[in-house]
């Protein structure tokens, strides 16, 4: 079984809402949810809408056909037609598109004025669909009373059950054990730093990483954070270092207009030593681009990023497990090495709604680096073998003072102008990135051994490759996919190792400059046969990938 | 013949007045003058140095040993002592422990002159006497140099260095038919002659001096220039003016263009022609102020999100300064892109004797359209990707909306999937002409060399200077000098590559971005790479002898 | 007595204005026992952001322009370090002017010494946000031709609730007003008026000398309407000391577990706490 849902209306309809509802009531069935919303960058009117799949299996992308559309206005009917399977239905309120045949129309807005409250009439729908599902109305209604305060519960409980009258049960499900969490990459990556003992988190508010600056400001009080909204981007990342050099995890974020006013901080972080992590949620640019909607394209970016030579991580986060995870291990190589961990992750990934194991939470280890036992004049650029000096926290222990300086320093920090120090500096930070090479992690392996067709890609398309690589190994197609999620430095072993018998490799991005692509050729000498780009501002649907590796292979 | 003299001293001695006049003088005389300044980021004190190289033949970088220095402080003796030839001397007002060593009389000429700040002008008057230049041409230098009130100590000051010593050498001189520029006052002037009339900069070593040149010429020339309050507010200033008409410019070094990183891209989604100038420095941060290096070569081909064409030049020598500078105002007016310019702070900053420019074979192509028909659409889809351009106001009926949302072709803001697919095709296609013509690197030594040099910018003087030499010594060797370098032109190194059995990579910087453009470019990598990024700019010699010390 | 915050040697020029704050902070941090390992010197670039090289206490010597928000970083981790930022006219009120602007909103308990010399000095004679109109510098060859900045009317209009004026060659003053502002709880600014030697042709040591006068005793710092005359006061006369001054809640006490708790570099991290926000997601 594997079903999807299309909800499609103006912002300002409810939909939001909708989704999490029926997001929350399937999970509870036991069943894996994958939801993807498509918004336009406005707060009222245009078109906005939700895809939700779910299905007892493990699903991480959308899929191009669908079969139910609750359609909230006609210009969804329009927009999402084509779409529905010969099975499927469309259902509305009996005002929308009245003389539309192909609609199964409901009297959604009538009970919702007989129940004297206009804005429970996605409430009605939401009951009508469920039951087409056979989902227990006991299970939804727990979920209606979690999500409202008691008064408003009561009359979404009410709307919930004359919905319930209005569809028969089509599909019903088998109620499975529910042991998962529903999230998304937002959510995740806030919940990781939280976990990581983030105590500094300061942003501007930009789409779609402002999830991240909501989710911890909420929980900000309680876990002792200190969360604030700058005045721009540029003091976001110099408030965040400064925040790290007194001693305490910090972390900013922002998408990629925002994270270009970080670039000359991020200089700053690479010669100060100073640990900070970053996030860079993207969106479609150059420039304002697409402010809520999808796009890879600023890997390049992120790698070359700030003036000068210093070393940096950048990490590609693939799912909502891989994002809590990962970001909690950006923190420990940031405090291990010094440096700044970027992390990228995109709208796509950021707003897309998973079903994921419960995190675990116990085997999270915080590792610090920093040292208490330091005496006298202290050396912050003291130069180590590892290129690593030893850190302590300033004020911390009498007579000794720490010294961070954004000029070429000796070894206390202090400005030089010496040809012979530079070079020892310089080598110095390098030596970090090559022991930080050591522990990149290889890119996630999917499918074939010895594979003859081999796709290479990175981050959020992780779950539209997986699916149709699988799909492709069912037919007897020999694939497999590597997806990348440490970037820089680029891990090479795997892929040297899987290209040696591939025929042809296939680049799958969601940009127009196969970015990946290049970074393979040169560090690995190798090249893409095929590219897959895609850079309209959505996401990869499974079928899609699927669809566009049988054409080139 | 060939001689290096070096002056050395703290900040505030005086050091560039000596060195400017010097040059001058020596220009003047007729001889191809090379000068490389090396200072410290600090108004007082400290140690700074000045170079100068001059011959009979076209000189390209400085020397290792000097034939002449002239200590304004003791630290300059000590530093400097050993790079002097066996036959070389020393002149100073201090008391130095050397063989080879004039003393200049301070006492008495203090009692002559009563002004303890012409002491550099004493050692100038030395050093003309020394390699036996007239005094005449130095005289008229000094004439054109001061002003009326301090003209005459200085004069004596001259006089009284002259008649201190004894000539060792008679120099022949010749007809003085070059002019003596510095990088940066190249590139300045080519973006006055390509009719720049906007200029905004923040003070930022080593761009200040384009601001300063450009500022100094801004009446006479019409040009605004604006002090900016930061360097965020410089690039969407320039983008302003250029959107309004005029072209215009920006510089700065890394970390200012760091902050101009939002707007580059802006100026991409936007296609609005700007030219932005990276004056590198050492980084990263603040790192070395008054130091060179070529480290931000990645960042600048990269920076900014989103993907969006743009053109990015080295420039090699203050020659190619002026004209690339110069064409690169075309460029970004034809493509409608921003063209980065880069450069560094040796280059910024060393002086060369170059043919006067040829103002008569500068062009100024702006493809603007005076009238267009039907509805004016500032993002018109067409086949090149360019579209057609108009200047706000100029014409009734026409309104121009630039954006930096994805727009449709009138510049409004769309979230249409084929239409966004549409519009990155179309930038990119404008990346894809520019590929057509883009200029080959220029070519050094032997077309089917053995060995195969690449690199970029200013490191083109010492490698000239080695490959010449090595070449001369018998050895198969060739260099390709990049100066446009995004989108990289491939053509010629693909065909030396092929040929060559080892390539080697020069490059001003630790981790070697030139070559790690050439792997993801081309088929080929470096079998060697000579790098350096302590600050100080490569001479000839040192890349001759660590070329030698790979090729045996 | 020994110096215990003497370090090296500054590379400043003879006769800067900078000596003279250097001479007094660390008079200020002397008489206020303030041990060097409990304050942090904030800088951003230019000559005056050198300070942290100069001053044996904790430093981090940042951007140009940027030295507002790591102090706010820095402050907020660690609310037990004394945390002030030295840096110039043209490094605070220019690159760093939108800091400048949003730091004082949030009233983060950090002194700020800007040592105002009305130019530009690193990088060589241009003028700076409170260099006057008309003006001729090494680049505004013409004079300049905007409106100079008024800090500390500024100041007083975005809320500051601790403004105060300095003068590089009245030491004893200026250690009075260092330690005040230190003392302040709350973001407290001091511009301090210097000559510099090299560039500033204008504003010399004898023209600050000639001009500035001390507040009267009978002056009443509370007056937020007098302090705004006499932060308009820059011409033939202007004032020093501190023009205004009120007690204001600060940043930190907005934060419930800062003010009650420990420096937030001292709480113990424990990712387990966090396992409990899982539930929502259930």
């Amino acid at each position: 079984m594997d079903y999807s849902l299309i909800v499609g209306g103006e912002a300002g309809q409810g939909m939001d809402t909708f989704a999490s509802l029926f997001e929350k009531a399937i999970k509870r069935c036991g069943y894996n949810v994958y939801a993807y919303s498509d918004y336009m960058s406005r707060i009222r009117g245009g078109h906005n809408f939700f895809n939700i799949r779910f299905s007892k299996d493990n699903i991480l992308a959308i899929k191009d056909r669908i079969d139910i559309l609750f359609a909230l206005n006609e210009e969804s009917v329009g927009i999402h037609k084509e779409k529905v399977k010969e099975t499927g239905i469309i259902i509305a309120d009996e005002k929308v598109a009245k003389e539309d045949n192909s609609i199964t129309h409901l009297k959604l807005s009538e009970i919702a004025s007989s129940l004297k409250n206009k804005r429970v009439e996605n409430t009605v729908g939401l009951g009508a669909i469920l039951n087409y599902f056979g989902v227990p109305i006991h299970i939804a209604s727990q979920v209606i009373r979690e999500e409202f305060k008691e008064e408003i519960a009561e009359v979404n409980l009410r709307a919930l059950e004359e919905g319930y009258k209005l569809l028969d049960t089509r599909y019903p499900l088998q109620i499975r054990e529910d042991d998962k969490i529903l999230i998304n990459g937002n959510e995740a990556v806030a919940l990781g730093a939280i976990a990581a003992g983030c105590k500094f988190y300061c942003g501007y508010p930009m789409t779609p990483s402002t999830g991240v600056l909501n989710y911890i400001a909420r929980y900000a009080n309680e876990f002792n954070i200190v969360v604030d909204q700058v005045e721009d981007e540029v003091a976001a990342l110099n408030m965040a270092l400064g925040a790290s050099y007194a001693g305490v995890r910090a972390m900013t974020g922002s998408s990629g207009g925002g994270f270009a006013l970080m670039v000359e901080a991020l200089s700053l972080a690479g010669i100060i030593e100073v640990p900070v992590v970053l996030i860079n949620v993207q969106r479609p640019g150059p420039a304002t681009g697409f402010p809520t909607r999808t796009e890879q394209a600023d890997l390049r970016f992120m790698i070359h990023a700030g003036h000068g030579e210093f070393p940096r991580m950048v990490i590609a986060l693939r799912d909502t497990e891989d994002a809590f995870y990962q970001t909690v291990r950006a923190f420990n190589i940031a405090e291990k090495y010094h440096i700044p961990v970027l992390l990228m992750s995109d709208q796509h990934l950021a707003d897309g709604v998973t079903t994921k194991k419960p995190f675990n939470f116990k085997d999270i280890k915080i590792e610090r680096h920093i040292e208490s036992n330091i005496k006298g004049e202290f050396k912050t650029y003291e130069l180590t073998e590892s290129g690593i000096s030893p850190r302590i926290i300033p004020g911390k222990i009498e007579g000794t003072t720490v010294l961070v300086d954004s000029d070429e320093h000796d070894e206390y920090g202090h400005i030089t102008e010496s040809a012979e120090i530079r070079t020892k500096m310089v080598d110095k930070r390098l030596r970090k990135f090559e022991l930080l090479k050591e522990e990149v992690q290889e890119p996630w392996h999917i499918g074939d051994q010895e594979p003859e067709n081999l796709v290479v890609c990175w981050g959020s398309t992780y779950g539209a490759v997986k699916e149709a690589v699988e799909k492709l190994l069912n037919e007897g197609v020999s694939i497999a996919a590597l997806v990348f999620g440490d970037i820089w430095p680029f891990p090479t072993n795997k892929l040297l190792n899987l290209s040696r018998k591939a025929k042809k490799i296939i680049d799958v991005e969601q940009n127009a400059m196969a970015q990946l692509d290049s970074l393979i050729r040169e560090v690995a000498l190798l090249k893409s046969d095929h590219k897959i780009l895609k850079y309209d501002g959505r996401p990869f649907t499974t079928d899609e990938v699927y669809r566009r590796i049988k054409e080139v292979i | 013949m060939d001689y290096s003299i070096l002056v050395g001293g703290a900040a505030g001695q005086g050091l560039d007045t000596l060195a400017n006049i010097l040059e001058k003088i020596l220009k003047r005389c007729g001889f191809y003058v090379f000068t490389h300044r090396d200072y410290m980021s600090r108004v007082r004190g400290g140690h700074n140095f000045t170079q100068i190289r001059f011959s009979d033949k076209e000189v390209y970088s400085f020397k290792d040993q000097v034939d002449l220095i002239l200590a304004l402080n003791k630290e300059s003796f000590i530093l400097h002592k050993d790079r002097l030839k066996e036959d070389g001397i020393i002149i100073s007002h201090e008391e130095l422990e050397a063989d080879n060593f004039i003393k200049l009389p301070l006492k008495e000429i203090k009692n002559k002159i009563k002004n303890p700040k012409v002491l550099n002008i004493v050692g100038m008057g030395a050093i003309l006497k020394y390699f036996g230049l007239p005094l005449d041409i130095g005289k008229e230098v000094l004439e054109s140099s001061f002003k009326k009130k301090y003209l005459e100590d200085n004069m004596l000051a001259l006089l009284a260095g002259y008649d201190l010593i004894e000539a060792k050498y008679k120099l022949p001189t010749f007809k003085d038919k070059n002019i003596i520029i510095s990088g940066n006052k190249a590139l300045a002037l080519g973006a006055i002659a390509a009719g720049c009339k906007f200029y905004c900069g923040y003070p930022m070593t080593p761009s200040t001096s384009i601001l300063t040149y450009i500022s100094s010429k801004a009446n006479e020339m019409g040009i605004v220039v604006d002090q900016v309050e930061d360097e965020i507010a410089a690039l969407n200033m320039a983008l302003g003016a250029s959107f309004a008409g005029v072209r215009a410019m920006t510089a700065s070094s890394g970390g200012g263009f760091a902050l101009m990183v939002e707007a580059l891209s802006f100026a991409g989604i936007l296609e609005v022609p700007v030219v932005i100038v990276n004056a590198q420095r050492v980084g990263p941060a603040t790192g070395m102020a008054t130091r060179t290096e070529q480290s931000d070569l990645r960042f600048v081909i990269h920076a900014g999100h989103g993907e969006f064409p743009r053109m990015v030049i080295a420039l090699r020598d203050p020659e190619d300064a002026f004209y690339q500078t110069a064409r690169a105002f075309n460029i970004s007016d034809k493509y409608q892109m921003p063209v980065i310019i880069l450069t560094d702070l040796y280059l910024a900053d060393y002086s060369k004797t170059i043919k006067p420019f040829d103002f008569s074979s500068i062009s100024i192509e702006r493809y603007i359209d005076k009238e267009v028909g039907g509805r004016y659409k500032k993002y018109e889809i067409t086949e090149s990707g360019i579209s057609r351009r108009i200047i706000p106001g100029k014409i009734e009926g026409q309104i121009v909306l630039g954006d930096s949302h994805e727009h449709d072709e009138c510049g409004h803001i769309t979230e249409d999937p084929d239409l966004r697919t549409k519009m990155v095709l179309k930038r990119m296609r404008k990346l894809e002409a520019l590929e057509q013509e883009v200029e080959e690197p220029w070519l050094i030594g032997n077309e089917e060399a053995e060995n195969l040099i690449v690199c970029w910018g200013s490191t083109y003087g010492a490698v000239k200077e080695a490959v010449d030499r090595l070449n001369e010594e018998g050895l198969s060797i060739g260099a390709l000098v990049f100066g446009d370098i995004w989108p990289f032109p491939t053509n010629k190194l693909m065909k030396l590559g092929k040929r060559a059995k080892t390539i080697i990579d020069i490059e001003q910087n630790a981790t070697g971005q030139l070559d790690s453009i050439i792997r993801e470019k081309t088929p080929f990598g470096a079998d060697y790479k000579i790098l350096k990024f302590n600050g100080r700019p490569f001479s000839g010699d040192e890349v001759y002898s660590r070329l030698k010390s790979i090729l045996g | 007595m020994a110096d215990r915050y003497e370090l090296h040697e500054p590379s400043w020029c003879p006769g800067c204005g900078n000596y003279m704050i250097r001479t007094a902070l660390k008079m200020a941090l002397e008489e206020l026992n303030i041990k060097p390992h409990e304050v942090v010197i904030v800088s951003g670039i230019g000559q005056a952001a050198k300070m942290p090289h100069y001053i044996s206490v904790n430093g981090f010597n940042g951007l140009h322009g940027r030295a507002i928000p790591p102090a706010i970083g820095i402050k907020m981790a660690n609310k037990d370090l004394h945390v002030i930022v030295e840096s110039g006219d043209g490094d605070t009120y220019g690159e760093g002017g939108n800091h400048f602007i949003h730091g004082i909103r949030r009233n983060i308990d950090i002194a700020h010494f800007v040592h105002n010399n009305q130019i530009y000095g690193l990088t060589k004679g241009q003028a700076s946000p409170t260099t006057a109109m008309g003006q001729i510098t090494t680049l505004q060859f013409d004079g300049v031709k905007v409106e100079p900045l008024n800090p500390l009317a500024l100041a007083l209009t975005m809320g500051a609730g601790f403004v105060a004026r300095g003068f590089s060659g009245d030491i004893p003053h200026l250690v009075g007003l260092m330690k005040e502002a230190i003392k302040y709880k709350g973001y407290a600014l001091v511009d301090i008026l210097q000559p510099c030697v090299v560039w500033n042709r204008v504003n010399t040591f004898s023209w600050y000398k000639n001009r500035v006068y001390h507040l009267p005793e009978s002056y009443d710092y509370t007056n937020k309407e007098e302090a705004m005359k006499k932060a308009l006061e820059f011409g033939d006369r202007i004032p020093i000391g501190i023009l205004y001054k009120v007690e204001k809640e600060t940043y930190l006490d907005r934060f419930d577990f800062i003010k009650e708790g420990p420096p937030l570099v001292d709480v113990e991290l424990n990712p387990l706490d966090a396992e409990r926000l899982m539930e929502e997601f259930r």
